[in-house]
């Protein structure tokens, strides 16, 4: 889709930045209690994609990590595991020791968070996170090019990636907070999917600011209207800045309104965080027991 | 079965101290009317929620006087600074009691609480911030200097926005000097009368506002009062003709505020996702129940399918059901008069070949309940396409040029509002240039602020609300 790639994505509806937030804040109002609220705690820790992408990480922070997204609540064997941990390429084997195949392994490769290295060297990066056991890969468009309009160039290295990543799964980073206006991320989000994205992604975590709930709403609105042009189903992960379970069910809400419930699912949508998970598991501590804890009934990463 | 079906949040009644029965509002005290009492009830559940005394000719009379007196005396003459003090207190006690408010709206008219907690009862304490501005300002209001007030007030409002109405109307009416007699819808008059406790809490001067409530016959008295000059009424166009009749050939000033016909029009190029949730807005929002509704969609033929496409999946998502629930986004309709209407001109749609389609949701058993309904296939020669249905229901057009646009979004007896959604500036203004009607919006829909003002063309009504606009109608320039 060389020549008409540009002309496809031109055609793509615009988005008007007061209306998008409107109604972000509106489903954000969804007042959500009890027994829902519970369901919706559950779906959101198995929706965890654990994360830690720090320069200073260890394998044996990693598997601590990792040992954490097996049982998030050790007191509690039925709190649900987390999604997937999400990682450095060389930190992925660590993670596969501990976490076996019960658990998705994610790698961030292509010269994250930066993207700013020769495709060669991305591959590279892609090739070396999936012979190490990751079975999900999350790589990191080149802004630079999206920004630059050379939009082909941004297409051709989604190809290649994916095609490094083999049998893993193929998460595509926007970072939406570097492309800055709204019709930059549909456009962004729609290029990513036609060039074989399995997820959509919003944020290194890296760039300020990260995901937000209109930004989360417009790409669940682009992966629905992919699906219904192609049948083909995308995945949508918002990450960064989600802290609070008050938030992440905010996001489910938005999920079952716009993209509709078959994306309320783990293979399906994504939460990219590391401090949320244990807000979660606090909140459904109180709501099993009553009472709220501290951060001291819930262990360190 | 859904996944995600959340449980209920039911808003609390315990807020509201509901009395068995109320009075008059007459010169700062509440009195029994002459009339026969009537029953006002919750459309929601059909359960009886008051009594509320019904005003005939001498209470009319009594509060008409009473509006006088504190006209002449202390209202009349105070200075605007003084007068600005009080609407301040009146907009700040509003806004401290407004939980209370939009409990006891929703419960008398079946809006859902979002809307009356988040839309209505904020820009009610808005109005009145506003024209509190404005009581020491009048000389710069574009009149001259000096401009004086008329002097009592008739107000004659109806039951879609009972507590909004009056805030539009007794807020001008109060800061440009005037006294105002006002009455409340005969199904919605509780939030009226709430708000006169807010006068009394804000030590009002006795007469200043007074409430009557009934029913026409009531408003019939008041309007023809010969000691009233002035007349404002929103309300149905046939009741409007009737006012006006009543007035012709007395020094009266009118205003009306009367129906609409909107025409919400979608190019091509629109925000697709944001002009769905502009139509659903436009029809959707107080079950319909609004003058400048979007009533008739008019979409552009080449997206039209996909149009319909998005908003029938998006009408989906509406949950309609107990208005006091916080998650309800469609509530009831206001009284079983109503939604016999709303069936009856639906009706004519199957009846002339339009094709129907309502959003899969489930209707309580007791109360008064229409399911949010598009008609597709209709043409300017569709009764739907030309009578204002004041309910949840949307006629679906179609035209092939901006040219036929305007001219089938004009071919209209009425001309209150319109809307226009295209990424195209020029468009959005030629269109506006040349849409007969009282209010564009651009890409929104339903959007209402105190400084902007209201007002239609045609059969929609003739003078303006909000903004210097609807103050020059309380006020006479000095000569």
């Amino acid at each position: 889709m060389s020549t008409s790639l540009k002309a496809g994505l031109d055609r793509l509806p615009g988005v008007d930045q007061v209306g998008l937030e409107a109604r972000a804040a509106q489903l954000g109002t969804r007042s959500i209690k009890t027994t829902s609220k519970q369901w919706a705690i559950d779906l959101a820790i198995s929706m965890v994609d654990l994360t830690t992408l720090e320069g200073a990480d260890t394998p044996g922070k990693v598997r601590a990590l990792a040992t954490k997204a097996l049982r998030p609540d050790p007191t509690d064997p039925s709190c649900p595991a987390a999604a997937a941990v999400c990682v450095y390429p060389d930190m992925v084997p660590f993670v596969r020791e501990v976490v076996g195949d019960r658990l998705h392994v994610a790698a961030v490769a292509t010269a994250f968070p930066s993207g700013r290295a020769p495709i060669e060297v991305k591959l590279a990066d892609t090739a070396a996170a999936v012979a190490a056991g990751a079975d999900e890969i999350d790589m990191v468009i080149d802004r630079g090019a999206f920004l630059s309009g050379d939009l082909e160039k941004v297409h051709e290295q989604i190809v290649a990636v994916k095609e490094a990543s083999g049998s893993a799964h193929l998460k595509v980073i926007l970072e939406t907070g570097e492309l800055q206006t709204y019709d930059n991320i549909r456009r962004a989000s729609w290029l990513a999917m036609d060039a074989g994205a399995d997820f959509i992604k919003t944020s290194t975590g890296k760039v300020q600011p990260a995901a937000t709930l209109p930004t989360t709403l417009l790409m669940l609105e682009a992966v629905r209207d992919y699906r219904i042009a192609t049948g083909r189903q995308v995945g949508v992960k918002p990450a960064g800045g989600i802290r609070t379970s008050k938030d992440a069910i905010k996001y489910l809400v938005v999920v079952n309104e716009v993209a509709g419930e078959d994306w309320l699912d783990p293979d399906w949508f994504r939460f990219g965080a590391s401090s949320l998970l244990n807000d979660l598991l606090m909140q459904r501590q109180k709501m099993l027991t009553g009472r709220y804890s501290g951060p001291d009934y819930v262990t360190l990463d | 079965m859904p996944k995600f079906e959340y449980a209920p949040a039911p808003e609390s009644r315990s807020i509201v101290d509901l009395q068995a029965s109320y009075g008059l509002f007459v010169d700062g005290e509440f009195t029994d009317g002459g009339g026969t009492a009537f029953k006002t009830v919750n459309p929601a559940t059909e359960e009886v929620l008051a009594e509320v005394a019904e005003a005939n000719e001498d209470d009319v009379d009594r509060a008409v006087r009473a509006a006088r007196r504190a006209y002449d005396r202390v209202w009349g003459p105070m200075p605007g600074r003084e007068r600005a003090k009080y609407l301040f207190r009146i907009a700040r006690i509003l806004a401290e009691r407004s939980r209370e408010f939009a409990v006891l709206e929703t419960l008398d008219n079946g809006k859902p609480i979002k809307e009356s907690r988040d839309v209505d009862v904020p820009l009610v304490s808005q109005w009145f911030f506003y024209h509190a501005g404005w009581a020491d300002k009048l000389d710069h209001a574009g009149l001259g200097p000096n401009p004086q007030p008329l002097g009592v007030a008739a107000q004659v409002i109806p039951w879609n926005f009972p507590l909004l109405m009056l805030a539009w109307k007794v807020a001008p009416a109060l800061a440009a000097g005037n006294t105002v007699v006002l009455k409340p819808a005969e199904t919605t008059p509780l939030t009226a009368l709430l708000f006169a406790d807010v006068c009394r809490q804000a030590e009002l001067p006795a007469g200043v506002v007074n409430i009557v409530t009934g029913a026409g016959e009531t408003g019939r008295h008041l309007v023809s009062h010969p000691d009233v000059n002035k007349v404002a009424f929103t309300g149905s166009t046939p009741v409007g003709r009737e006012i006006a009749r009543a007035v012709a050939g007395t020094d009266k000033r009118l205003t009306l505020e009367l129906g609409g016909k909107a025409a919400n029009i979608v190019f091509d190029d629109a925000p697709m996702d944001q002009a769905v949730e502009g139509i659903v807005r436009g029809i959707f929002f107080n079950q319909g129940h609004v003058c400048c509704a979007g009533s008739r969609l008019l979409v552009q033929e080449s997206v039209a399918e996909e149009v319909l496409d998005r908003l029938k999946t998006r009408m989906a998502t509406l949950r309609l059901g107990d208005p006091l629930d916080k998650n309800t986004d469609v509530g009831a309709i206001n009284s079983a008069e109503q939604l016999g209407r709303i069936r009856d001109l639906a009706a004519t749609g199957d009846d002339e070949g339009a094709d129907r389609w309502s959003a899969p949701c489930e209707l309580p058993e007791r109360g008064y309940w229409y399911a949010p309904t598009i008609f597709t296939g209709v043409t300017q020669a569709h009764r739907i396409a030309r009578e204002e249905i004041f309910g949840p229901v949307l006629s679906v057009l179609t035209f092939r040029t901006p040219a036929e646009a305007i001219e089938k979004a004009n071919n209209t007896p009425y001309g209150l509002s319109a809307g226009v959604w295209t990424e195209k500036g020029s468009r959005i203004l030629a269109m506006a240039d040349q849409l007969r009607a009282g209010v564009v919006w651009a890409n929104t829909f339903n959007q209402f602020d105190p400084a902007s003002p209201f007002g239609g063309y045609k059969e929609s009504g003739y003078g303006r609300e909000g903004g210097r606009h609807g103050l020059s109608s309380y006020l006479e320039a000095s000569r």
